[in-house]
């Protein structure tokens, strides 16, 4: 059950989005976010869908798989939608008791969904289609001059990725937690909301001991293999920036372009 | 033959606790492993054996006592890398050694630390993960494998290093059957090319296919040579609190039966040929 939550993971097929360098991608994806945020009109919604589309169609990633990732965040979703159409003041369309549905209330509600759901799917996009040590690593490089005035970029980096790799393993451990407790009569289902967040005390507890456990097994297997921070370290896959980058950075840039002349020019 | 890693006087503590005594795990062991060799480490939980393993890796520091590797003394800071290098291991658990969310990435882990040119490691890893039989599974995620292709891969990381021994702490605890076989089939092929190999396991059938056979009780070595002369001590072994092999076990119940079985009978195989042939 827990397995299913595809946010924030690897989809591996070759295609040309997986092939970019994660710097650029990393890059991208900051200038798409911004760019959602800049976007106030219906043109500028379109042209964001359309160039997401497209980025979506090139990466082979199914449309399925990626629509699996927006499911934990439906809540939040119909939250924000429902604040919003509410909330907003202006012509009233249509009424039932204290709540007004307004013609600004549905259009901003609206516009908030459509923004959050390619803000999610732009990010994810950048996580399907690089593998999280890339992923760090390009994150890596791109905060490089941070480590000048001394941030630990290195470090970050390497918790990070750290922290994406045992995230299946601490699920695992999870439901191993919950199974063992169940089968001694845990109830986890039934109770109200306060008697079903006590329930999880019993789980939190012994997966934090076990999380720790595993740190320690962890740092004394990076150890023997001669780990020993950032100094000195060299890279398998080396990154260069090749035509492929500079063409797919060049787009990018384009529909930032596009969207701050099209903020500007309305 | 030359010797890869010796041990002289080895004595080792564990910290003091708050209100307890200093838990003293190795009580004076002295120990040399030839090059090239393979020796099984015997012990039941709390003997000592996983902690032997640990300072054999420069992981611990004698307390007291010297352990060379390679004539590097694994107390030297400046050396220390040297030390683990040479002697590469291997841990239990298959999931807690395994660093990086993709399996190549995870086998270059070992030579990126030490600084090894990028297009040697992509050789050294591919050559690795080839040694190990997991060339298909590079571009795999660890979760995605079992527990004994897991503990492959941990193989292959360590075999990233290049090293000249490799100590395995208890490489197929938590292995099923399967795995087990896969894992010591490995690690015997790598000790037939060459590698020094030394496995901790309290398995007696991976013990008796080892050329050397160690039995640590407590902090000591109680028993030390070839398997069929270990286990001719059934008696001693069962004082430590372990079980003899299946073989050897059966041999010793027959001979009180007055049947003459040699001493060289440990494996099952062994004993099958053996009563096969039996007039």
């Amino acid at each position: 059950m827990i397995r299913d939550i595809t946010l924030g993971q690897y989809y591996s097929v070759d295609s040309p989005i997986h092939r970019r360098d994660p710097r650029i991608k990393i890059l991208s994806v900051v200038m798409y976010i911004a760019a959602l945020f800049i976007v106030e009109n219906f043109i500028g919604f379109v042209m964001a869908a359309a160039a997401l589309g497209l980025a979506v169609a090139v990466s082979k990633v199914p449309i399925g798989f990626i629509m699996r990732g927006l499911k934990p965040i439906i809540f939040i979703l119909i939250f924000t939608f429902s604040i919003n159409i509410f909330m907003i003041n202006g012509r009233v369309l249509w009424k039932l008791g204290f709540l007004e549905v307004t013609d600004n209330g549905l259009y901003t509600a609206a516009f908030m969904s459509v923004r959050l759901i390619l803000l999610i799917i732009g990010t994810s996009l950048l996580t399907f289609t690089t593998t999280p040590i890339k992923l760090t690593d390009g994150m890596e490089r791109l905060l490089y001059p941070l480590s000048k005035i001394g941030v630990p970029t290195h470090e970050i980096a390497m918790m990070m990725s750290i922290s994406l790799r045992f995230i299946p393993t601490l699920m695992e451990e999870t439901d191993k937690i919950i199974k063992a407790q169940q089968a001694r009569g845990a109830d986890f289902e039934s109770g109200n909301l306060i008697a079903r967040a006590k329930s999880l005390v019993p789980i939190l507890v012994p997966l934090f001991v076990s999380a720790f456990r595993i740190a320690l097994d962890l740092a004394m297997a990076m150890e023997a293999r001669c780990y020993s921070g950032g100094k000195n370290r060299t890279r398998m896959n080396g990154m260069k920036i090749n035509s492929g980058d500079l063409i797919f950075m060049a787009a990018n840039i384009l529909f930032f372009a596009a969207t701050i002349t099209l903020r500007i020019w309305r | 033959m030359e010797n890869i890693i010796r041990i002289e006087n080895l004595i080792f503590d564990y910290p003091r606790e708050e209100g307890k005594d200093v838990l003293r795990a190795i009580k004076g062991i002295s120990l040399d492993i030839e090059k090239g060799s393979f020796t099984a480490v015997i012990g039941r939980n709390g003997s000592g054996k996983s902690t032997l393993a640990k300072l054999l890796n420069g992981l611990y520091v004698p307390t007291e006592g010297v352990i060379y590797v390679e004539n590097w003394d694994t107390a030297d800071d400046n050396h220390v890398w040297d030390v683990r290098q040479t002697a590469g291991m291997v841990f239990q658990n298959p999931d807690n050694q395994l660093v990086s969310s993709i399996v190549e990435d995870d086998v270059a882990f070992g030579p990126e630390n030490i600084g090894t040119a990028p297009d040697e490691i992509r050789t050294r890893v591919n050559k690795a993960l080839n040694d190990v039989r997991m060339g298909e599974y590079r571009l795999k995620a660890p979760h995605m494998l079992s527990g004994g292709q897991k503990q492959r891969v941990a193989i292959a990381g360590v075999l990233a290093m290049k090293p000249k021994c490799i100590i395995f702490d208890e490489p197929t605890a938590m292995l099923d059957p399967k795995g087990r076989h896969d894992v010591l089939r490995i690690i015997k092929n790598l000790n037939a090319e060459g590698i020094t190999t030394i496995l901790i396991t309290h398995f007696m059938d991976e013990a008796v296919q080892a050329d050397r056979v160690l039995i640590i009780n407590d902090g000591e070595i109680i028993l030390d040579g070839n398997p069929a002369e270990v286990f001719s001590h059934a008696d001693e072994i069962k004082d430590a609190g372990l079980d003899v092999p299946v073989a050897v076990e059966l041999a010793v119940r027959l001979r009180k039966r007055g049947i003459k079985i040699p001493d060289d009978v440990i494996t099952v195989e062994d004993m099958v040929d053996f009563i096969c042939q039996y007039k």
